[in-house]
């Protein structure tokens, strides 16, 4: 009985939060979908009819679509890689006994809190600027040629910009993950004899596979949709070198105004996202049971 | 001996851990240094790092060209509005995810969580569309009710995760007691997660206040809060170094200011039940 | 100090408290010219009491997607766009703006200059007003070429500009021959590069749509792009747009800067620039084809269809770019300092023409180039360093990412130009042109 009445209640509050993701998720989707079919151009007004799914056909083959998979795809990998082995790193010698330790942490976490576009404004006038950047300064006054960042490795510079922002993020949810890490356990192999290396293959990093997981998850979700630094920095160039699926969506959208093409490079991320989702969630599913 | 030992590790330990965190810090602290300087000591070519004519100039200029005072306010009353109404919505979703689950719970949240992945330049039409429609185009109201929905399944996930660790007896005993549904969230669940809670509406204040999408595309105005203020000086004709520093100082400062106070907090809202 | 800021703070928020019956919204580019219009408006505010101004001052590229959304779904959000002379007639044609027919008597619309104006006009109809007129021209140090044992000509060619460029640079001293824009962009390096093809005779189209980047001619262009930025450019070129190589010309590290007229009151304020009485100018250089390579450009001052307070918006855009207006910058800011560009009165005027070096080079330029008649072949567009048709935004934008990967080398210029072949072509088709 009042297992029923509360299994009602359940559903009663999940209610209203269902209700809204699905009318924020279905409604733009469904004019999406709508007008991925379209020959909608808000700059040409006409009649937009229905043209089927040449859309989709223009989208898939554009010759830019294959490579902005791709950097889609290393942007998420280096950035996970990069947070994810420099968090590590950061979380072991922050559980060190050291002094001063809360005024390090304060300065570890001060990225998460820029804004992304101003962290990549900053980074590309003040500290990568081959002519005018404190980088390239300092290239010049222990006598080497400056990197020319955004030209010669574009994507992998747009790859620090962003791994600097969510390192701390990493680093911090490590570290309390470490924190939590039995004593005794580290103890019982220090007696055993065990060296530094196989203590942290086999205790540590076993220890740390939920905070992992839960590093991977939250950061995917919000680098499938890296935007505006790449915008800032490099918008996707040279070439199409720097350029992922949602800047490619970008420039459909917003700068040709072509709602229709937009429409359907929407449709195609979303299949992407979700494929991903899902890739995530068997992740998850393993790694964050109980 | 030994306690020579520990010393000299302990030594330099913090010597690593003070250069590593000092080169992660130094953009921002290179940013608000050269908010300081003149244009042309921002682009001088032997930069220093504070032997300089320290100014003010910037500060001024940027406050007497643009209204930064309404761009803060919005700012706050959107990163605020949101996250608040946000926790209004995502307590009893996570309340009955947490407390009675069903099969579906793990799907239902994976499933909320892959709407954030929605690449959000792919709706943007549909969007401005609806918000024309309904008169919310440039109000802070339309933006409170974006950032909610779109920071709404992280909410939901993290309140989740919280509401697990709560021992389901703690609230059984008080429904014995004969407390309804909503005596039993209002005195026995939130005093509980008040930690998580905090720490939730903290962490979507700054994804708030950081959002630079449809903050920047469904505001003119009256609404806009300090992205597009940021947006204004991101690169104008001329030298620019000192003013773009003076301006994103302005932006950052007060959030960087209230993460600081609260790191604790979020630490513990950010880990997701994946620490325990 | 505090207390100046205190000031400062309160006087921003008292102002938008004050009063008025009809508030307009204002949505301009951060460019220095506008930053005096918004300083100055409180002459208009004061003329008109009953107006209250709302300023939008953002970045060119998100101004751009702003109001095109806005004005293409009838938002309603702004009351007077800032605008270029590309958009102009496109929506005009679309009846997206209001025909500027309330401007007042005292106006003198007749004193636009006719290069301008033509292009902001629809079926005789005035859809905006310009707020300022740019071309492009040589700027140079006068004391590296000298150095360099040279001597600039009125008219240079491309060939000397090289040549002389290359004298010029030193690297080891931070010192580049030349700077031009690289960074990718309809409106950055597309709009250098296609003014500068008119000069080699290149086209974008022929009389029938057809995309013209497999020719010749556009081959020598980038072909003799690439070389001069890799002889004697600046490191990170390809991130270059007009505002980066202002600030490397302002600190003395650029010996040619071929750009828009507009720069000259930059490089020659002695605030600003560090090489502020070491600057000429000359004629953007020629191929001896016939063609200079300068382009035409405008900001201007339009009202959307959409905007209810269309006399108020009128009243506005009528005072910003006025002769009155021009008399009160030269008051408040100095000659120097006026907009350029736009009204033949200003190069009429001898106190004008003394104060500005540039004057001359600048009102020569305008009058030189021709958007009908870009180039040495005939063309079916309008547009001297774009073309004006709506998908050139996207088109113009992608050719200008395959440029720029050319100038970093990561494509070589004949894979640059066959990509932008093939993306221009699939572009047209679907866009269904020949229309």
């Amino acid at each position: 009985m009042a297992t029923t009445n509360s299994r009602t209640l359940a559903r009663l509050m999940l209610f209203p939060s269902v209700v809204l993701l699905l009318a924020w998720m279905l409604v733009p989707l469904c004019m999406t979908l709508y007008f991925s079919f379209l020959d909608y151009n808000l700059l040409t007004p006409g009649n937009n009819e229905f043209i089927g799914f040449l859309n989709y056909e223009f989208f898939l083959t554009d010759p830019a679509f294959i490579t902005s998979f791709f950097n889609t795809l290393l942007l998420v990998g280096g950035v996970l890689l990069i947070t994810l082995g420099g968090g590590i790193g950061l979380a072991i010698l922050l559980d060190q006994a050291i002094w001063g330790r809360n005024y390090v942490r304060i300065m570890v976490l001060a990225p998460f809190f820029v804004m992304p576009t101003v962290s990549a404004l900053v980074w590309k006038n003040m500290l990568m600027n081959p002519v005018n950047g404190l980088f390239a300064h300092f290239a010049d006054w222990i006598g080497v040629t400056p990197i020319d960042f955004f030209a010669q490795i574009p994507l992998l510079s747009i790859i620090i910009i962003v791994s600097w922002q969510w390192l701390p993020f990493a680093a911090l949810i490590l570290l309390t993950s470490i924190q939590s890490l039995d004593r005794e356990q580290l103890e019982a192999a220090d007696l055993d004899g065990a060296g530094p290396f196989s203590k942290f293959y086999y205790i540590v990093l076993p220890h740390l596979g939920r905070a992992i997981t839960a590093v991977i998850l939250i950061e995917t979700i919000f680098l499938l949709s890296i935007f505006a630094e790449i915008l800032v920095t490099t918008s996707g160039g040279p070439g199409y070198e720097s350029t992922n699926i949602t800047y490619l969506i970008y420039t459909q959208s917003l700068l040709q105004f072509d709602v229709g093409g937009g429409s359907a490079g929407g449709i195609v991320a979303v299949i992407i996202a979700n494929i991903v989702a899902i890739f995530l969630m068997r992740l998850i599913g393993k790694n964050l049971e109980d | 001996m030994s306690i020579n030992k520990s010393n000299k590790s302990k030594l330099i330990y913090t010597f690593l851990a003070w250069t590593i965190s000092s080169l992660i810090f130094f953009p921002i602290l290179w940013t608000l240094i050269t908010s300081f300087k003149t244009e042309a000591e921002a682009i001088s070519s032997s930069p220093s790092l504070f032997m300089f004519d320290w100014t003010l100039e910037n500060y001024e200029e940027v406050l007497a060209r643009s209204p930064y005072f309404n761009h803060f306010w919005n700012s706050i009353v959107i990163s605020l509005g949101s996250s608040i109404l946000g926790l209004l919505i995502a307590i009893p979703a996570a309340w009955s995810m947490a407390f009675v689950q069903t099969k579906r719970t793990k799907n239902l949240l994976m499933w909320m969580l892959s709407t954030k992945m929605l690449p959000p330049v792919g709706v943007l039409i549909p969007i401005y569309l609806l918000f024309r429609n309904f008169g919310l185009l440039d109000t802070k109201l339309g933006l409170v009710i974006v950032m909610t929905l779109i920071n709404l399944p992280i909410m939901v996930w993290m309140l989740y995760t919280y509401f697990r660790e709560i021992p389901s007896e703690v609230l059984e005993a008080s429904r014995m007691d004969g407390a309804s549904i909503g005596e039993e969230i209002l005195y026995v669940l939130l005093p509980i997660a008040l930690p998580g809670i905090a720490s939730t509406l903290l962490l979507n204040v700054i994804l708030a206040w950081n959002e630079a999408f449809w903050t920047l595309i469904l505001t003119a105005a009256d609404a806009a809060p300090l992205t597009a203020f940021i947006a204004s000086y991101s690169s104008p004709e001329g030298l620019f170094y000192a003013k773009l520093s003076a301006a994103s100082a302005m932006a950052i400062v007060p959030i960087l200011i209230l993460g600081w106070f609260s790191q604790k907090q979020l630490v513990r809202g950010l880990s997701f039940g994946a620490v325990k | 100090m505090m207390n100046r800021l205190i000031m400062l703070a309160c006087g921003v928020m008292t102002m938008s408290a004050a009063v008025a019956n009809e508030t307009i919204t204002i949505a301009t580019v951060n460019n220095g010219d506008m930053i005096t219009m918004k300083e100055l408006s409180s002459d208009f505010t004061d003329k008109n009491p009953s107006i209250e101004l709302k300023w939008v001052t953002l970045e060119e590229n998100i101004l751009r997607q702003r109001v095109t959304t806005d004005v293409a779904t009838r938002g309603g959000q702004y009351d007077v766009m800032t605008i270029g002379t590309y958009e102009v007639p496109i929506w005009g044609k679309q009846g997206w703006l209001t025909e500027l027919d309330k401007l007042g008597a005292s106006y003198d619309a007749e004193d636009l200059l006719p290069a301008i104006k033509s292009g902001l006009t629809v079926d005789n109809k005035l859809f905006a007003a310009p707020f300022y007129g740019e071309s492009s021209m040589v700027m140079y140090r006068t004391d590296l070429i000298e150095k360099a044992g040279l001597k600039m000509p009125k008219s240079p060619t491309w060939d000397f500009i090289r040549k002389a460029a290359k004298a010029m640079t030193d690297k080891e001293a931070g010192v580049y021959g030349i700077c031009l824009r690289g960074k990718a962009g309809w409106g950055e390096n597309i709009a250098l590069i296609t003014a500068m093809s008119n000069s080699f005779g290149a086209r974008w189209y022929d009389e029938n749509w057809k995309p013209q980047f497999d020719s010749q001619e556009w081959h020598d262009t980038l072909q003799y792009y690439v070389d001069i930025m890799e002889e004697s450019g600046p490191p990170g070129s390809s991130a270059n747009g007009f505002n980066e190589n202002l600030a490397l010309f302002q600190t003395g590290k650029c010996g040619i800067w071929i750009d828009a007229t507009v720069a000259g009151a930059f490089v020659t304020n002695k605030e600003d620039s560090l090489v502020a009485d070491k600057v000429g100018f000359a004629l953007a250089p020629h191929n001896n084809l016939g063609k200079r390579g300068n382009w035409l450009w405008a900001w201007t001052l339009a009202v959307p269809a959409s905007s209810k307070k269309s006399d108020a918006a009128m009243k506005f855009i009528s005072w910003a770019t006025s002769k009155e207006y021009t008399t009160l910058v030269a008051d408040k800011k100095g000659w120097v300092n006026v907009p350029p560009g736009t009204r033949a009165s200003l190069y009429n005027n001898p106190e004008y023409m003394a104060a500005a070096p540039f004057a001359q080079i600048t009102l020569d330029s305008i009058q030189s180039a021709d958007p009908k008649n870009p180039t040495v072949k005939p063309v079916p567009y309008v547009g001297v360093q774009f073309v004006a048709i709506p998908e050139f935004q996207g088109i113009g934008t992608a050719v200008g990412q395959q440029f720029s990967a050319a100038l970093t080398g990561t494509m070589t210029v004949k894979e640059a130009l066959e990509t932008s072949q093939r993306l221009v072509e699939r572009a047209m088709r679907k866009a269904r042109y020949p229309k």
